[in-house]
């Protein structure tokens, strides 16, 4: 058990800046998941903890060592690549003991190790066989063991699950979910894959070039993203955005007004806004509603029926689309032209620099 | 339902037709021409009319045979001595020239003998230059197969990483093989020279002129030794290049894998690289033994057989029978032996080498 810490941690190949500058804190029994585009360095962050990659600057420290200078078995970290990397040709049980018989431990230790972590994963039937004759799933099951068995403060895990089927995914996520709360461990885990961040973390870093965009619980990265890119990025289909005028504002109400929307009144708590600025208005497509009198009118391009809501894409008069989220059973016709709004509250305003506004 | 190609596939056979027709001219019908002629007495130019001679060819040049001879001795017992006070015995020569109760022994010469007690046994041979060339050709290969093969993949594990320049090194080490082997060896014969040759010029000043100057190569114990270490160098590189091909198609998460659980560079050599590595180690191992097999250019142009029949091979006893000595069937019924021993260790190298179940 281990809580990680990473403190203005820098990474550069040669004059390319990859990792700008990133604190985390995460603590002891904490699941953490770095989300982020491809190429964000979110890969790179992870193998800098697990000591693959050295670090240009900061200092990280895994429980209360700094390591930045350990090599990577001294880090008591455990990492579950994405393409698996158990070894080809070995048996599944000595994929599971090689740490164990790399270290000459005695074939009891071995034996009972290796069982343990079979019986968690419940692999036992699979002890005997080579990585040639398992299924995907069951190779990152291996891994996954081979992880287990070090008994490591600290889960690495790189996309693990980006190579399985989609509904082996969601198994093998509840698996890993069930797997943390049954060791109660600390684990790392990088995604692109939103879905597996808000179901997976208790903390979500989101990450963009090379700096942290925001850190914060599933439901507060979506409720109040900090900045556009967050709002963006978490959350689907993606939060729509217009760009709004302000009209009027004072302490508590702001009155925005745009080409393709009418104008209206928005709960206001920070200070600093003057009429006239432009800012970017963002509104998940779950939060509209149709209403006669609601701020969007736009004629219906796309629809589709997913059973328990329907998606509509909306082309408002200055060409933008606007995706809504409706009930399973609104009758929606393509052609046909819709009005919808949403509750004042559940908008998020943004200013030029693409941080909130709103409270 | 069978596809297009499987139905009518004329435009494959012309397409691979020129190769074929060239493979089988060139390659197959030598190769069948050489296994009918060692049944023939067949010489290269010859007025007389070919005959099917049977395995003659083959009892001439496989022949062997065990001799145990007792000293001889005087009418009272004692061992009779020759003037320099070895054991004397009695001549083979009336054992191996029409002696009507040892007939198998006809024609035979002696190969080489060992003394256990007092009696000599003689091993005789009815070719003992192809016996002496068999002899060295597997001496050539034990030596050059393992060598060769290991001193490659040490190269190939020094120059697979990322440093500055190290595709100088990659250049360096492959350029012997780029280079003809018959120049390589013409070169590598100044160096071995007796008198002015740059290895005894460099074991001279590296010792202030206490080593001797030898023939390396006008030497029976020192030639074929010359011949292997050159051999070994001038296609290093070579088996480099496969090794190097073979480490790359390793996943690096494997190592990194490995680096995690602690492993030393001795066990990440042990558990990730070289079970990596064991198809090339296959690949590597043949392409070797068949090379080292085949060996005659060095030979040629070197020693051609030389001093005292010490680096007589296998193909050169081929072709200088072939061809020399225009035996022609002499020489096809090498190359068919050559070719069956070859095979036989091929199959026995995979069979080693096979995947455990
Ligand atoms: N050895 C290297 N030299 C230079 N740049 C590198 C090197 N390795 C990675 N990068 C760069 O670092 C950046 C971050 O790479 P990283 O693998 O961490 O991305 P990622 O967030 O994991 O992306 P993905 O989701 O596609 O896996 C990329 O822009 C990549 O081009
Ligand atoms: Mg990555």
């Amino acid at each position: 058990m281990a809580s990680v810490s990473l403190k203005n941690v820098r990474k550069n190949y040669g004059a390319a800046d990859i990792i700008k500058g990133v604190d985390i804190e995460i603590a002891d029994g904490e699941f953490c998941v770095f989300v982020g585009p491809s190429g964000c360095g979110k890969s790179t962050l992870l193998r800098m903890i697990a000591g693959l990659e050295d670090i240009s600057g900061g200092t990280l420290s895994i429980g209360d060592r700094v390591v930045n200078d350990l090599p990577p078995k001294d880090r008591s970290i455990a990492m579950v690549f994405q393409s698996y990397a158990i070894f080809p040709h070995m048996t599944v049980r000595e994929n599971l003991a090689f740490g164990l018989t790399i270290a000459n431990a005695p074939k009891a230790e071995k034996d009972a190790k290796v069982a343990e972590a079979a019986r968690i994963l419940q692999m036992e039937h699979l002890l005997e066989r080579r990585p040639s004759q398992l299924s995907g799933g069951q190779r990152q099951r291996v891994a996954i063991g081979r992880a287990i068995v070090r008994k490591p403060g600290v889960f690495l895990f790189d996309e693990p699950l980006s190579n399985l089927d989609a509904a082996l995914r969601v198994d093998m996520r509840m698996e890993l979910a069930k797997l943390h709360s049954d060791l109660g461990a600390t684990m790392v885990y990088v995604t692109h894959d939103q879905v597996e961040a808000m179901t997976l973390a208790d903390k979500i870093v989101v990450l963009s070039a090379g700096t942290v965009q925001q850190v914060g619980s599933p439901l507060e990265l979506y409720h109040r993203p900090a900045n556009l890119f967050v709002a963006g990025f978490i959350g689907s289909p993606k939060m729509n955005f217009v760009e709004v005028t302000i009209d009027a504002v004072d302490a508590s109400a702001i009155r925005i007004s745009g080409p393709a929307m009418k104008a209206q009144t928005l709960p206001l708590t920070g200070a600093g806004q003057k009429a006239g600025d432009i800012l970017t208005l963002g509104v998940r497509p779950h939060d509209f509603k149709p209403m006669d009198d609601g701020a969007f009118t736009g004629k219906v391009t796309l629809v589709e029926h997913l059973g328990n809501e329907t998606i509509v894409n909306l082309a408002l008069v200055n060409g933008q689309h606007l995706i809504v989220a409706l009930d399973g059973d609104t009758a929606c016709t393509v052609g046909e032209t819709l009005t919808v709004g949403h509750p004042p509250e559940k908008a998020a305003l943004f200013d030029q620099a693409g941080n909130r506004i709103t409270g | 339902m069978a596809s297009k190609f499987t139905r009518s596939n004329s435009t494959g056979w012309l397409m691979a037709g020129p190769a074929a027709v060239l493979m089988g001219l060139f390659i197959v019908l030598p190769f069948l021409f050489a296994i009918g002629l060692s049944f023939t007495n067949q010489r290269l130019i010859s007025p007389n009319p070919t005959q099917f001679v049977g395995l003659s060819n083959y009892s001439q040049l496989l022949g062997i045979g065990l001799l145990t001879l007792e000293p001889e001795r005087d009418d009272a017992g004692e061992i009779l001595r020759e003037e320099d006070g070895t054991v004397s015995y009695p001549a083979l020569r009336g054992y191996t020239r029409n002696n009507p109760d040892y007939p198998q022994f006809d024609g035979m010469r002696e190969w080489f003998s060992v003394s256990l007690g007092e009696s000599r046994t003689y091993v005789l041979a009815r070719d003992v230059v192809f016996a002496k060339a068999v002899v060295n050709t597997i001496i050539f290969v034990l030596v050059v197969a393992p060598v060769q093969g290991g001193l490659a993949l040490v190269l190939a594990l020094l120059i697979n990483q990322k440093l500055r320049g190290i595709n100088v090194f990659r250049a360096i080490y492959f350029m012997p093989v780029v280079v003809s082997i018959v120049v390589v060896s013409l070169l590598w014969r100044f160096i071995y020279d007796g008198q002015s040759g740059l290895l005894n010029n460099l074991l001279g000043a590296l010792t202030f002129g206490a080593f001797p100057r030898i023939d390396w190569l006008g030497n029976p114990s020192t030639a074929l030794g010359a011949i292997i270490a050159m051999s070994i160098w001038q296609a290093v590189g070579f088996h480099m290049v496969i090794w190097l091909s073979g480490l790359q198609t390793i996943s690096p998460s494997l190592y990194e894998a490995a680096a995690i659980e602690g492993a030393s560079k001795w066990q990440t050599f042990r558990y990730v690289t070289w079970p990596g590595l064991r198809n090339t180690a296959v690949l590597v191992l043949i392409v070797i033994t068949m090379q080292a097999f085949a060996l005659f250019a060095q030979i040629d142009v070197m020693t051609s057989g030389g001093p005292l029949d010490s680096t007589q091979t296998i193909v050169f006893q081929a072709v200088e029978r072939g061809y020399g000595k225009q035996d022609i069937s002499g020489g096809s019924t090498i190359s068919v032996i050559l070719f069956v021993f070859v095979l036989a260790i091929s199959l026995l190298q995979r069979w080693l080498t096979r995947e455990k179940k």
